[in-house]
């Protein structure tokens, strides 16, 4: 049994249904990319490993419990953190509140201040801003806040959707590069990525989602050059 | 005149103190809770009959009637706002639970009616009653102890919101509640506590108005109106907005007295409230657009 494992979801927003069908699973210490055009469906299948959505059928399975009936906090406890998408950063907080916010879970908690070490050791910017407060920060400070705030949960499996998002492409590498320095540390790994290049660089595999169903998958470096993604995302 | 000053000042920090309630459960959860006026009610009775039964002063009451008025708060949410609240989730302003609370209004204020009467009820108080002077200006002690009440229970609710893991959790689901669940923090625990401290600071504005107030079981629809001014007038979910605004109506109030029919004043209230809000629509310390 892999180490979460997503098992035919179906999951819908009221009447409307958004994935079909979709099964997908990560090993431990794997970098996964989830890639798709917008309405893909890429972002819901994050809300639903993360308890934001309930699956209508099928299952979700991590270190062999099911997830997918818990609430968001729970599967916080969990191990399995969230960075969603437009960084969602509380504005009229300062960075190390928002970081420290990250730790709110009881498994983070105590370790609050060494991880926060570390997570300054990683982004050396976000330690001379701490006391600033996060909405008035520039993308990328507020990105690296994002991550760092994930980080600050100790996360058995972090997930980001859409990290490269309105960065500037110099920033989009940096962000990449940091993204694989967590995953070598030995932290599993789930990117949702328009930019595909740049996320599949990074991945071990990759699965490629379209109007809600799960049309390949494989390995990241191969699904690069495959003719059928290349038709998704550039439309030739 | 400066007496007139000092004793809006005083009444001013009371009137900021219940509007603190309805400004921290409105910031949180975005909700009108219109059975502010109704918790106020019921903190003004805990503390009268408190005060009856043990022949001791209002203040003594804080120790039963901060715990009574929590957990009043705090199981109202629980058990009939969070229903309505979670099937309300995706709602941008949420008109159900507005609806409950005041059904909890209506409900709370009929209960006291069905089990106290409707008379007007006073507690005499001889060693908080008389005035006092400072620096020449007289204001009956009970005002001056409820100035110092005020202060301390704002001044403590902004350390615990500040600093405490509580309250910057309460901070964090208040700028964004589905980025708070991913944290893995629990919102709805979130809003019970609120609502619980926010009825909690009501039944305490209860306990220091008692000795120069009076209760009966509609109290709280006058202070309600006055909340809603109060809390508009220095920006909705601004706990330092609503200090500033009691003190702001307390003064009218207080000055404005001494030249015109006190019914007047209140008149002189809202013109200066619509005013305010030409002039800073979104209150005087209130932040601009989404809070």
């Amino acid at each position: 049994m892999s180490f979460l494992e997503i098992a035919n979801i179906d999951v819908a927003y009221g009447d409307i249904e958004v994935l079909f069908d979709v099964s997908l699973y990560i090993e431990k210490g794997e970098v996964l990319s989830v890639i798709g055009a917008n309405g893909a469906g890429k972002t819901t299948t994050l809300k639903t490993i993360s308890g934001l959505l309930h699956p209508k059928k099928g299952s979700i399975i991590f270190n062999d419990k099911r997830i997918d009936n818990l609430s968001p906090e729970i599967i916080v406890e969990r191990g399995i953190i969230h960075v969603p998408e437009g960084r969602r950063l509380f504005p009229f907080m300062s960075v190390e509140e928002n970081l420290e916010m990250g730790s709110y879970n009881s498994r983070a908690y105590d370790d609050r201040f060494e991880t926060m070490k570390k997570v300054f050791d990683l982004f050396p910017r976000l330690k001379e801003r701490r006391r600033q407060l996060a909405g008035t920060l520039s993308g990328g400070e507020r990105q690296m806040v994002a991550v760092g705030r994930g980080l600050m949960a100790k996360p058995e499996i972090l997930m980001f959707d859409e990290p490269s998002l309105g960065l500037a492409p110099i920033l989009v590498k940096d962000m990449m590069t940091a993204i694989k320095e967590i995953a070598d540390k030995g932290t599993t790994i789930i990117l949702v990525e328009q930019n595909i290049h740049a996320s599949l660089n990074i991945s071990n595999r990759a699965y490629v989602l379209e109007q809600g169903y799960v049309v390949n998958n494989g390995d990241a470096k191969q699904l690069l050059d495959d003719p059928s993604v290349q038709k998704a995302f550039l439309g030739i | 005149m400066g007496s007139a000053i000092l004793n809006g000042i005083l009444m001013g920090s009371i009137y900021g103190l219940t509007a603190v309630g309805l400004t921290l459960i409105f910031g949180v959860l975005k909700v009108i809770n219109f059975a502010q006026g109704a918790f106020l009610m019921s903190g003004l009775f805990a503390t009268y009959w408190f005060v009856k039964f043990t022949g001791t002063n209002p203040y003594l009451a804080l120790v039963v009637v901060v715990p009574f008025t929590y957990f009043m708060g705090y199981y109202i949410q629980k058990f009939l706002i969070k229903p309505v609240f979670e099937s309300e989730k995706d709602v941008r302003e949420p008109i159900g639970v507005i609806i409950v609370t005041t059904g909890i209004w209506y409900m709370l204020d009929n209960l006291a009616l069905m089990l106290f009467g409707a008379q007007y009820r006073t507690i005499n108080v001889p060693s908080v009653s008389k005035a006092i002077s400072i620096f020449g200006l007289y204001a009956p002690l009970s005002k001056i102890i409820g100035f110092f009440i005020s202060i301390t229970v704002s001044g403590l609710l902004f350390w615990f919101l500040k600093y405490s893991k509580m309250g910057k959790a309460i901070r964090a689901t208040s700028q964004d509640r589905e980025a708070a669940s991913l944290m893995g923090i629990n919102q709805y625990k979130i809003y019970n506590v609120t609502f619980g401290i926010g009825t909690a600071i009501c039944g305490i504005a209860g306990a220091v108005l008692l000795p120069f107030y009076y209760v009966y079981p509609t109290v709280g629809m006058h202070l309600d109106i006055m909340d809603f001014v109060i809390v508009v007038l220095g920006g909705l979910g601004s706990i330092p907005g609503a200090l500033v605004g009691g003190l702001i109506i307390g003064l009218i109030e207080s000055v404005g007295s001494q030249f015109i029919a006190y019914s007047w004043t209140i008149e002189v209230i809202y013109i200066i409230f619509l005013i305010i809000l030409f002039v800073k629509p979104s209150g005087l310390f209130g932040v601009k657009g989404e809070f």
